[in-house]
């Protein structure tokens, strides 16, 4: 009897493992960039052609860069939450518009200039917040993806919360669900505020 | 007469075949702009894990942001970046999880030493398993009570 316990006490211990790696999404990489300053960058604004955002702008306030896009169908799912949301809090979302035009499958971008791609960027993500609601308080243009890759975006959309001295906090992956929302970044916002 | 339409379909699949792998050829040659650069950024995407499809390298891979960061390295490499810099890059935007050689730290010490333990596990029951037996093996086979029973047995057996 004795010489099957422990055979058997050693396969509790893998399906323990097992069951413990099946709760955990693979797809969540940690982000090294919780707790580093923000990557700075200069974009042009959706709204207003002729400014420019960068991170700096917002020095002194604690804010959510919110990476999105029109062909990205968990945005769609995430955006009635961010409308709700910006209606009844004054906290800034910043929206990154990412790959806009090059990151729809549907169109070739090759064949675009820059300028009728950042033209066709503008129409696009203007139409989608038209449409949709429009929660941010300012959006700037990625259009090459550039910025995204010092954000480490890998799946759009993504959430960063980021506090006053401008130092990243948290970072959703994925859309932000209720759940994630009022468990994770309000209370999490909240302290922030504070300091 | 049904052998020979065989042959012919054959024939024309084969065609086929080859045009699509001649076409592929085509399709592929103008990545290769500068045969050194690519070389190397080669080398070093197989290094990497591309994060959206992540059984892939990022030399791979067809992902859109596969395609970005070989773009992006391939500017990296023109501009004089050693290849420790291009992999320092990738691993503070995306984690040591796009190193597929992670680096040895506190964090990832069970990573590298959880194989060696088992491995000593393993070794170690095999070693108390001969031990017992080699054991076993030198006690006697019957001792003086059990040979009497036999022998006891046997006679009774015999008519």
């Amino acid at each position: 009897m004795k010489r099957f316990l422990i055979p058997l006490a050693a396969f509790f211990v893998l399906v323990i493992f097992l069951a413990i790696g099946l709760t955990r999404d693979p797809r969540e990489v940690p982000s090294p960039l919780v707790g580093k300053p923000t990557p700075m960058f200069q974009l042009q604004q959706l709204a207003n052609a002729d400014k420019s955002f960068s991170p700096k702008d917002m020095q002194g306030k604690v804010w959510l860069l919110n990476v999105w896009s029109s062909w990205c169908v968990s945005c769609r799912a995430e955006h009635p939450l961010l409308v709700a949301f910006a209606r009844q809090s004054n906290l800034p979302i910043v929206g990154l518009s990412y790959k806009e035009v090059r990151g729809d499958s549907e169109i070739d971008a090759g064949k675009l200039s820059p300028d009728d791609e950042l033209k066709l960027t503008r129409r696009r993500a203007s139409a989608w917040l038209a449409a949709r609601g429009d929660p941010y308080a300012v959006v700037a243009l990625d259009i090459d993806g550039r910025v995204g890759i010092d954000y480490g975006v890998y799946g759009v959309p993504e959430t960063y919360v980021i506090d006053k001295a401008g130092v990243i906090r948290y970072k959703q992956i994925g859309p932000i669900t209720p759940d994630a929302l009022d468990k994770n970044i309000l209370p999490l916002v909240k302290e922030l505020e504070k300091s | 007469m049904i052998n020979a339409n065989r042959t012919i379909t054959l024939i024309v699949a084969l065609a086929f075949a080859l045009c699509g792998a001649f076409a592929q050829a085509k399709e592929a040659a103008p990545l290769a702009a500068d045969e050194a650069v690519e070389k190397r950024m080669v080398a070093i995407s197989e290094e990497l894990r591309c994060l959206v499809c992540q059984n892939e390298s990022l030399s791979g891979s067809h992902a859109e942001l596969a395609q970005d960061l070989r773009r992006e390295i391939r500017k990296m490499i023109s501009d004089g970046k050693t290849d420790t810099e291009i992999l320092d890059f990738m691993v503070a935007r995306y984690g040591d999880f796009v190193r597929y050689r992670p680096p040895v730290k506190p964090t990832t010490w069970l990573l590298w030493g959880g194989p060696f333990l088992l491995m000593a596990g393993g070794l170690a029951a095999l070693i108390a398993f001969l031990r017992r037996r080699a054991k076993e093996d030198a006690a006697p086979v019957l001792s003086e009570e059990e040979h009497r029973r036999a022998a006891a047995l046997l006679d009774q057996s015999n008519p």
